[in-house]
């Protein structure tokens, strides 16, 4: 014990019961470029796997956006760069009804999937899990390694379906029958849906083994007196999101299962009395629901949102805690609120439902389940300005991108109240409200999130920092334009304007916004660039950027930064630190910080 | 490529090209100066910009209020009387969350500034108060108690039944279009069943015709008509994928689910003519919007409700001939209904029928 204790001080040293560390140093160096780069087993490359993919579907996903809202924002004009680009599904340079819906379809899914999904928790819990519980890796490193690559499969397929004859899946991100079980009542609904079903059910397999490697390292391999309420709140947050992923996607896979046999199997769990236009013709199937999709969907669905914002919301917990130099306020509060969240997540999916015929007693159990998740965020909300209060606040880029998550995630909570009121819900359902509402909260705040763990972490992925001047235009210029664009949209949400319109023009209700909709594209367009300025950043950092000379540049109390500056595999070179205490001790007795490492002192006040 | 686009593109890359030299000359500066100057330089601004954001911000949200209020539906009374609870419960659910949300967000950005780092403060090691944690437990969860309180109550009233003398009429959705019918004069639907859908002959809803219920019914493209200030209870069905009847005047939204049979019911508080005069717009139309991504057609999918007075409902009424002349006369001339030639008596007759169900 007493020995452990000068090592901790020291992690460089080493002792002589540390042989089989040393030996596995020796493996270290005859990695090849295949096992260190492709197909690692470190948890810290298949993080940086995990966030490079994310990113490159980021930028994808956010092009298609920018070339739809054109569309939204100029429907009368035509871009021959179009054609360029998208061919015969953009014929004169305006696209076609086909290609709008696609695109809106694929952002969607990207984004809530592959990006905020495989990209955010894939890479914060495959590279924060093991430093900051003190483990070497994770409990499984190769099923780690198979999450990746089921992942990269599950991209390729869905890239795969942009180029097949009747186009991807257009049937939008929630992908309800009958619309996406026949091809019949659209294009995107023949091959374009296979591939997509398929990719899913790759995405769904990638998520399980990352979630059920995230869950089982964090209940097993925390180094010695790592308690779990020592844990700072990013495990606590990406265990949480783990466990709610393992218990939801093999629901959403099931669904798609069902979906797939109706499609070519000729059952008829969700199709029933259809007959389609197209080719004149009566469907034979019988009894099914086609609200019972629905359920199987957002049983995933809801638990989703949380899964893409829980990572976030700890990630801002600790940047926030670190960066105003104070403890986070009420740590035991945080984590309940935390758990109190993963439960109701499962318990208010129907809240998506209030207008599908849903039984008016079953929907108000779901509104008062709904409105209770308030009752957590609120006191999220409280805790982070209470630990801003009286702090000594630095701001870094990932404490301004903390920063801005709070205030984001304030104002798209609030709209969600109007949401899970199923009174308000009649009114502001499928329109630009909705839109609004989740873009803000779980869009743009996930990315602040996930931007602030980027800023925060990557001097412990790279050894360098990224470049602050391009740091804060990318965060000044996101946080405006955010604000910009989906504040004006709860105005056009309250004037009943429908979402998935590619052209308003037609309509007397609902054409009076269309020099908002130019406003609103532009801006689009400006963000996007920024976010292209963020990635030209973080690459060439990554080669040119300032090199980390200290090994703990936050004067952060957690473990990763105990390791060396650039960790090999294995994380520390001599043995595992040793936690003496919770993860929040800043400014305590004076101290700047202190780190989890350090033994507490007879003297040290109690807290 | 354009000569524009190849120019906007230039454009782009020579912004990027000049702010990637200013970042890299800045952190060179930086070095220069000192990291320590740089970066209390750079926190003082950063903080600055904080509570200039929060300011603008805030003046931002009372100057787009200014500017979209009015085309919002807020800014004329809702068209139906659920239409009216539902704007209580907004304007309600607006009071709490705007409060709450100008009070966090101030607390945020002013805390950020007011917080900065400064050489001369230390924080302040706090890191738990259980009675302000429990205040802002219960705090909010009397607020929402609040508002699932009247949420609930209203949502009771709204899918509660239809009173029984609503005027009943049925909508069907469709790719891409919307099929309305109406009971004929024994006030009954008749049966229907999809596989007997045969557009060609003009059966666009499989009505059973061997259903004498069915015979008298009226099938419909046009537009819906309802009557003002009568209940109307709306059957919604769907005959290919998910639609949904969006009513945004009215306030009231239900999806049209093929298989499982939807309702809805409100009351009309203005006709037509009278919201054109509301909203100051001539063209005013009650438009039905299809709420639920349906197809590649979803945009253009639109209806059309005409809320007129009881005398006009009448009229319109008379001029309805069933669907059973158009679909089985032509191919089978022998069966014909009740001739068609006394129309005078027939209007009678349906007035009489509309008026009785209006008395009760």
């Amino acid at each position: 014990m007493s020995d452990g204790a000068v090592l901790h001080g020291h992690p460089e040293v080493r002792t002589t019961h540390e042989v089989h560390h040393d030996e596995h140093h020796v493996h270290h160096h005859q990695e090849t470029f295949i096992t260190k780069y492709v197909f690692s087993q470190d948890h810290k490359m298949i993080a940086k796997q995990f966030l490079i993919t994310g990113m490159i579907w980021g930028v994808l996903g956010g092009l298609m956006s920018v070339i739809f809202r054109l569309q939204i924002g100029y429907p009368d004009q035509s871009f021959p760069i179009l054609e360029q680009i998208l061919g015969r599904w953009a014929k004169g340079g305006k696209i076609t009804a086909d290609a709008y819906y696609a695109l809106v379809t694929m952002h969607g899914t990207v984004l809530v999937f592959f990006v905020l999904t495989g990209g955010l928790s894939g890479t914060f819990a495959n590279f924060l899990i093991p430093l900051q519980i003190g483990a070497r890796d994770m409990a499984s490193p190769f099923l780690n390694m198979l999450s990746y690559w089921f992942f990269f499969t599950a991209s390729i397929v869905m890239l795969s379906s942009f180029f097949v004859q009747t186009g991807p899946f257009s049937g939008g991100w929630t992908a309800y029958p009958p619309l996406s079980a026949l091809g019949d009542a659209s294009p995107g609904s023949k091959t374009g849906m296979d591939l997509w079903i398929t990719a899913m059910a790759l995405f769904v397999v990638s998520s399980l083994l990352g979630g059920l490697n995230y869950i089982s390292t964090v209940l097993n391999m925390r180094t010695k007196g790592m308690s779990m309420t020592r844990l700072p709140l990013t495990i606590w947050a990406l265990f949480f999101t783990a466990v709610l992923g393992v218990l939801s996607f093999p629901v959403l896979l099931s669904g798609f299962i069902l979906l797939l046999f109706d499609r070519h199997a000729g059952t008829s769990f969700y199709l029933s009395d259809i007959y389609m236009a197209s080719t004149q013709q009566a469907l034979p199937n019988e009894g099914g629901s086609a609200i019972l999709f629905q359920h199987l969907f957002w049983f995933l669905g809801h638990p989703e949102v949380y899964i893409i914002l829980l990572p976030a919301m700890g990630m801002v917990s600790e940047v926030l805690s670190t960066n105003s130099r104070k403890p986070i306020f009420g740590y035991m509060a945080m984590v309940g609120s935390l758990f109190a969240i993963a439960i109701l997540a499962f318990l208010v999916w129907a809240h998506h439902m209030f207008v599908s015929g849903l039984n008016p007693f079953l929907g108000s159990v779901f509104v008062l389940l709904t409105l209770l998740i308030a009752i957590p965020s609120a006191i999220k909300v409280f805790n982070w300005i209470t630990t801003l209060w009286r702090g000594n606040i630095r701001f870094t880029p990932g404490m301004l991108f903390a920063i801005g998550f709070v205030s984001l995630f304030i104002s798209g909570g609030l709209t969600g109240i109007f949401l899970g009121n199923s009174t308000l819900d009649i009114h502001l359902h499928d329109t630009y409200f909705v839109v609004a509402h989740f873009h803000i909260v779980m869009g743009v705040a996930s990315f602040f999130g996930m931007f602030c763990g980027i800023y925060h972490w990557f001097p412990k992925m790279y050894g360098r920092y990224l470049n602050n001047t391009m740091a804060y235009i990318h965060f000044w210029v996101t946080m405006i334009g955010a604000y910009l664009i989906f504040w004006p949209l709860h105005y056009a949400g309250l004037a009943g304007m429908p979402r998935r319109y590619l052209d308003y023009s037609s309509w007397e209700s609902f054409n009076q916004f269309s020099d908002l909709n130019k406003f609103i594209s532009t801006v689009a367009m400006i963000v996007f660039a920024v976010q292209l300025m963020f990635i030209f950043n973080f690459f060439y950092s990554i080669f040119k950027g300032r090199k980390v000379v200290t090994q703990n540049p936050w004067g952060s109390t957690t473990l990763e930064w105990t390791a060396p500056i650039r960790p090999g595999h294995g994380n520390w070179p001599g043995e595992i630190p040793e936690v003496h205490r919770w993860a929040y001790d800043y400014g305590k007795d004076g101290r700047e910080f202190i780190p989890q490492t350090e033994p507490v002192n007879p003297d040290e006040s109690k807290h | 490529m354009s000569t524009t686009a190849i120019f906007l593109l230039a454009i782009l890359a020579l912004g990027f090209l000049i702010t990637f030299q200013i970042a890299k000359a800045s952190e060179y500066v930086s070095i220069l100066k000192g990291e320590k100057k740089a970066f209390e330089q750079t926190n003082k601004i950063n903080a600055f910009l904080l509570v200039a954001f929060l300011v603008l911000g805030l003046i931002g949200v009372y100057w787009c209020n200014k500017l979209y209020f009015g085309r919002t539906l807020m800014a004329f009374p809702a068209a139906s009387d659920h239409g009216e609870q539902i704007d209580k419960m907004m304007y309600i659910t607006i009071a709490i969350t705007g409060f709450t949300f100008v009070l966090t967000q101030i607390l945020l950005f002013w805390f950020s500034f007011k917080y900065q780092h400064s050489e001369k403060r230390k924080a302040y090691y706090y890191p738990h108060n259980t009675n302000w944690e429990i205040l802002w437990t219960t705090v909010p969860a009397i607020a929402l108690c609040v508002l699932v309180g009247f949420g609930l109550y209203y949502w009771y009233q709204i899918t509660g039944d239809a009173p029984k003398n609503a005027l009943q009429v049925e909508i069907t959705g469709k790719q891409f279009g919307w099929i309305y019918r109406y009971p004929g004069k024994d006030n009954t639907f008749g049966k229907k069943y999809f596989r007997n859908i045969d557009e060609t002959n003009s059966n666009d809803l499989g009505l059973i015709w061997d259903d004498k219920a069915a015979q008298d019914d009226i099938v419909t493209t046009e537009a819906m008509y309802i009557i003002k200030d009568q209940p109307v209870r709306i059957n919604i069905f769907s005959r290919d994928v998910i639609h949904d009847v969006g009513l945004a005047h009215f306030r009231m939204k239900m999806d049209a689910v093929p298989g499982t049979p939807t309702t809805m019911y409100f009351t009309p508080k203005y006709t037509t003519e009278e919201m054109k005069k509301i909203t100051g717009n001539k063209n005013f139309e009650y438009e039905i919007a299809c709420d639920q991504m349906c197809g590649n057609g979803h945009y253009g999918m639109k209806g059309l409700i005409k809320v007129v007075t009881p005398a006009e409902f009448v009229l319109w009424r008379a001029k309805q001939k069933p669907k059973y002349t158009d679909a089985v006369k032509p191919k089978d001339p022998g069966q014909t209904i009740p001739a068609t030639g006394d129309t005078t008596q027939k209007t009678v007759a349906v007035a009489n029928t509309v008026s009785a169900a209006l008395k009760n």
